[in-house]
């Protein structure tokens, strides 16, 4: 069994969805994404019992591309967080009626196929068919099944389309040259390119535009906050939960090792970067109105520090910024989740008309805090264990990173304090506002239990990805 | 068997946490409150058995349970040490909180939400048992944090109320300031020593490793203290303290007293021999604690709400004891922190036992004469009035008269503010004395029909309390002084020098018991011979009105940070936000009207084309010509 088997789940899933009709498509949606991550889950127990679990096949002559999967750690634990997210997201809103739920429920799974591919991937081509074949399904879904108007939601989704596609386009560029140098798009031959710093610096900028638009990086973020508000839930969780990590994966995989000399040139600018968008985000996030773009702005300051630990280029800096991909993913899950229960009892997402619900609510306010804990990375929560990593390796390059890049903890927790006091406490409310029904408390609860038993016992996860790392570090001193 | 005994210790008042949460509102009006108070008498008796051993063995205890994070030059694991300080700590921790949560049973007898109240006791305990016991500093991180998740949720218990919800969230964000301060504090010296384990630590110092990195490791300590500073209210993160007094009166005691901001003297306690190398920040610890002292004693002076002056003498206390951590005097800054749980606890909860009695009402202005009708309350108080104004032989005498020794000792200028603090405790705390209990009633008449004194429940504690301050001075006499040789093997030699007893030293215990005999004489004539009441809030000018809005802190805080904080978020979100998108959106203007204006270019009309094309064949003529 290799990853192939999760790709095949995924897309055939998608193809039985939407078959299956309207009537079953969120239950045979949810069914395959299940299986697809039991069997995610079987070929990482594989890959962490020393078996191979790759695959390489000739797929274009001319130019050479190869149909090449990675069965490492860093690949299957992003596959994992996709795998284990897709279903909790169907879950989590299955039964809202949407219309077309077979169409909708397909496009679900066909994204969660292109992003696990877009992880899988070790071939640059595939990889970029992969990258843009993402881009697809989410914008079908925020265009036909987002919020507000067609024309606002029009304007938003398409500024962000032509945004990512454009940057994309230069590292279609780049790969284009490092094929003319090596005559292959295989990974491993392009980290054994041996090129000019000239050459790199090219390459590093234009893969870095396409990454610092899709994760995104102040100040190449501006279409994120209105589509985040504008896509129905279901999108921005996909977009926040999983797919952003696929730059900032990039970023490890191929951005840094295939450009290694310019990455430590720009090292220090792109963590200043990365801090700075830390700050930015949370101070943006301090005033808004929109529950929805507060945590989208929340998102900007967290992928901030991520980026910012990558750019370290140490393991420590990697292995934080991985834990806290997977930390920082369920948590936004679990919190944008927490704003579309709100909305389906109070048609809102204003902060402001909200208010007095913990009285009537005592289970939700409770999943919701410990969201918001886990969130301002509380020591138990996963989240800390991440946040702890990438700051102290901060700490290693430089203290006054770690003293910007640490306003997080304050700024983080001032705000989502605040949008907490604001939403949840006070007067109890006139309006009625039920508890949590079984189902949601089913989701939310697993998020938590996730977040927690990690928080505990991170080795588990840090352990699967270390070696991998390692791997990439050397051939990033090669 | 001690790795089972430590579990238990460290899980039952989290089972407790755990089972209130979940069934405690089928545990009907004292079930949750019984349950909760056995889980942490349960600790206790674990601690007391664990006290018994190491005073028979002399060894620490060390459970290791499993590797938690990994940075690429060390590991933290999961383990917890059990050495006579942590031990000791653990002793009062959950000697007071049993007491506080069996005082607790019959002050939220009436409540509805008392089984979250009792869970998040319950989870408090257990943060602070994983802060005193941790091996590592990371662990002590864990409690750390968990402590100021347990005080905001404690604070905000009542959280229809938005001021209270406001006073939560101050002090959850104004200790994570300090956290952060924590935080770098760890990094440097994980970075330095390869490890965060105390035992590591020490005795990598005491081989002299890092001894030539002096100056990180100042920086390093400078961090810590800022950790401290926050949990335990100091100069300029005190503010949050008073404001948490919106929690219930046993929070109070218990969190915001007794046991929870103590936890900075802790941790500088813990890493004594780190503070040890650098002396200046020392200085800077001692300075601080001083002054620290001195402003929130005078702000105290003109309080008018009992709990709060309770909160800033408590406060003012802290300072002392970071006085004692600045001048190295480690166990004297222990030994205040013990007497100080017990006088403190006991005054809070003993202002429950008022407050509880007037209704509700806490403004001192309108008590007055609860002598007769609440005997318990008004001896147990005065014990421990008479104790923190440092009057022999009650415990605070014993505890801030060593400080105060020490600061003689070591530099005048902080003896004399410390003397001064003392004095002024003094006669506050007589001033809420006889504000309280004195002259006649000022309340009203339908509260007056329902003074009374409190049920057993809480006198219990009460009276335990009032007996601690009256004995506790006991454990470290001076010249003979049993913590000391306790605490020997944590501190080594630092314990024993403090022991000779001089003519100097009577002396000076006379000059301090005098001063606070002056203090409580001022308070006398003031309030009982001139039977002078605290004016209202219009009537106070003056120096007096500006103590009385505690020097304006907090607004000015709220000037240089809160509100410059916000604008700017405003003006991000309003302006920067929309402009940086459409710097991009830009590209796209300049992309269309380029088009735009190119369309014109096509205008269908074929004289123009040949215009153009004669211009172009003739400039490439031309450039044909020049060029040869």
């Amino acid at each position: 069994m290799d990853v192939t088997t999760i790709l095949l789940l995924l897309f055939f899933g998608s193809i039985a969805t939407y078959i299956s009709g309207n009537k079953f498509a969120s239950r045979v949606a949810l069914m395959f994404s299940v299986i697809a991550l039991v069997a995610s889950i079987y070929i990482a127990t594989l890959y962490s019992e020393g078996k191979g679990v790759g695959f390489l096949i000739e797929w274009i002559t001319i130019p050479k591309v190869y149909i090449a999967f990675n069965g490492d750690g860093l690949s299957l634990i992003m596959v994992l967080l996709t795998t284990a997210l897709t279903p909790l997201i169907i879950f989590s809103n299955s039964g809202s009626g949407f219309k077309n739920p077979s169409v909708f429920y397909a496009l679900i799974l066909f994204m969660s196929f292109a992003m696990v591919g877009t992880f899988l991937a070790a071939d640059g081509l595939l990889y970029y068919v992969f990258w843009e074949l993402a881009l697809i399904p989410i914008y079908f879904i925020a265009l036909l099944w987002g919020n507000g108007t067609i024309e606002t939601r029009k304007k938003a989704i398409l500024k962000f389309f032509i945004f990512t596609l454009g940057g994309s386009l230069f590292m279609l560029a780049a790969f284009a040259y490092l094929y003319t140098k090596s005559g292959t798009f295989l990974i491993g031959d392009l980290y054994a390119l041996e090129l000019t710093a000239t050459e790199q610096t090219w390459i590093f900028l234009a893969f870095f535009l396409a990454y610092a638009i899709k994760i995104p990086l102040i100040p190449f973020h501006t279409w994120q906050a209105k589509v985040y508000q504008k896509a129905p839930t279901v999108g921005t969780m996909l977009l926040s939960g999983i797919m952003l990590k696929m730059g900032l994966y990039s970023i490890i995989r191929w951005q840094i090792p295939l450009a290694p000399l310019a990455a430590k040139k720009y090292m220090l600018v792109l963590i200043g970067l990365g801090i700075a968008g830390v700050i930015y985000g949370s101070v943006v996030a301090l005033r808004q109105k929109d529950l929805k773009k507060l945590l989208a702005y929340s998102s900007l300051a967290h992928v901030g520090l991520i980026a910012s630990g990558i750019y370290t280029l140490t393991l420590d800096g990697f292995s934080g910024a991985v834990s806290q991909m997977i930390a920082h993913g369920f948590v936004i899950v679990g919190l944008f989740f927490c704003a579309e229960i709100i909305f389906r009892r109070l048609d809102t997402r204003k902060i402001a008309d909200m208010g007095g619900i913990r009285q009537q609510t005592p289970k939700f306010s409770s999943i919701f805090m410990i969201l918001v804990l886990a969130s301002v990375a509380l020591p138990g929560t996963f989240n800390f264990v991440g946040e702890f990593t990438v700051l102290y390796s901060l700490a290693q390059i430089n203290i006054y990173f770690v003293l910007l890049g640490g306003l997080t903890i304050i700024l983080g927790a001032y705000y989502m304090l605040k949008m907490y006091q604001t939403v949840m406490l006070g007067q109890k409310s006139e309006t009625i506002f039920s508890d949590i029904t079984v189902k949601e408390g089913l989701v939310l609860g697993l998020i938590v239990a996730f977040l927690l038993f990690f928080g505990l016992y991170p080795k588990l996860i840090v352990d699967f990805v270390t070696p991998t790392l390692q791997q990439i570090l050397i051939a990033i001193n090669r | 068997m001690e790795k089972n005994l430590v579990l238990l210790l460290l899980l039952v008042p989290f089972i407790g946490f755990l089972l209130n949460v979940f069934f405690g509102k089928k545990l009907g009006k004292d079930g949750a409150g019984i349950l909760a108070t056995l889980a942490v008498v349960t600790s206790f008796v674990a601690s007391v058995v664990f006290f018994l051993q190491i005073n028979h063995t002399k060894q620490a205890i060390e459970v290791s349970l499993f590797d938690w994070i990994e940075v690429s030059n060390f590991k933290i694991k999961f383990a917890f040490l059990l050495d006579q300080l942590s031990i000791l700590w653990l002793l009062f921790v959950t000697g007071i909180g049993s007491l506080i949560h069996l005082y607790s049973i019959s002050y939220m007898h009436d409540d509805e939400n008392r089984h979250k109240f009792f869970a998040y006791l319950n989870l408090f305990i257990f943060f602070m048992i994983t802060l005193v016991i941790g091996s590592n500093l990371l662990i002590m991180f864990i409690g750390w944090e968990g402590v100021g998740l347990c005080s905001y949720l404690l604070i905000g218990f009542w959280y229809t109320n938005q001021e209270y919800n406001d006073a939560a969230k101050k002090a959850f964000i104004m200790n994570r300031i300090g956290d952060l301060g924590f935080l770098i504090g760890i990094f440097i010296i994980g970075s330095l020593f390869n490890s965060l384990d105390y035992s590591v630590i020490k005795s990598s110092i005491e081989f002299g490793a890092q001894t030539g990195n002096i100056g990180w490791i100042s920086l390093a300590t400078l961090c810590l203290f800022i950790g401290a500073s926050g949990k335990s209210a100091q100069i300029p993160l005190y503010t949050w303290l008073p404001d948490a007094m919106a929690g219930p009166t046993p929070v109070s005691a218990l969190i915001h007293a007794a046991t929870m901001v103590t936890a900075g003297i802790f941790m500088i306690t813990r890493m004594h021999f780190v503070f040890n190398l650098t002396p200046e920040v020392l200085n800077i610890i001692a300075i601080v604690g001083a002054v620290t002292s001195l402003v929130a004693a005078t702000i105290g002076l003109m309080q008018t709400d009992i709990k709060k002056v309770l909160a800033y003498s408590t406060v003012s206390q802290l300072g002392l004891m970071f006085l004692a951590l600045g001048l190295g005097a480690y166990e004297i800054a222990v030994f205040h922190v013990i007497t100080h749980a017990f006088f403190k606890a006991c005054l809070f909860l003993g202002s429950g036992s008022v407050i509880h009695a007037m209704g509700g009402e806490q403004d001192m202005r309108r008590m007055g004469a609860l002598k007769k009708i609440m005997p318990i309350t008004f001896a147990t108080m005065l014990i421990a009035t008479l104790a923190i104004s440092g009057i022999p032989p009650f415990a605070g005498f014993f505890s801030k008269d060593e400080i105060l020794l020490t600061a003689f000792h070591n530099n005048i200028p902080l003896w004399i503010i410390g003397s001064l603090a003392s004095i002024m405790t003094a006669f506050y705390m007589f001033r809420l004395m006889y504000l309280t209990f004195y002259k006649d009633f000022r309340g009203s008449e339908h509260q007056k029909e329902h003074l009374h004194e409190s049920p057993i429940l809480i006198t219990l504690p009460l009276i335990v309390l009032a007996l601690l301050s009256l004995v506790g001075g006991a454990i470290s006499l001076p010249g003979h002084s049993w913590l000391n040789n306790y605490l020997y093997p944590v501190f080594g030699e630092s314990a024993a020098e403090h022991a000779e007893l001089g003519t100097t030293e009577y002396i000076l215990m006379a000059v301090a018991v005098i001063g606070g005999l002056i203090g409580i004489g001022l308070a006398y004539v003031k309030y009982i011979k001139q039977g002078y009441v605290t004016k209202s809030d219009e009537e106070i000018t003056g120096f007096a009105k500006i103590a009385y809005n505690k020097f304006y802190v907090d607004e000015l805080y709220s000037l240089l940070i809160v509100k410059p904080i916000n604008s700017v978020s405003n003006f991000f979100r309003t302006t920067l936000e929309p402009a940086a998108g459409n710097v991009f959106f830009g590209f796209g203007k300049v992309a269309n009207s380029l088009s735009i204006q190119g369309k014109k270019l096509q205008s269908g009309s074929v004289g123009t084309y040949l215009f153009a094309f004669v211009l172009g064949v003739s400039a490439i003529l031309i450039y044909l010509f020049i060029a040869q």
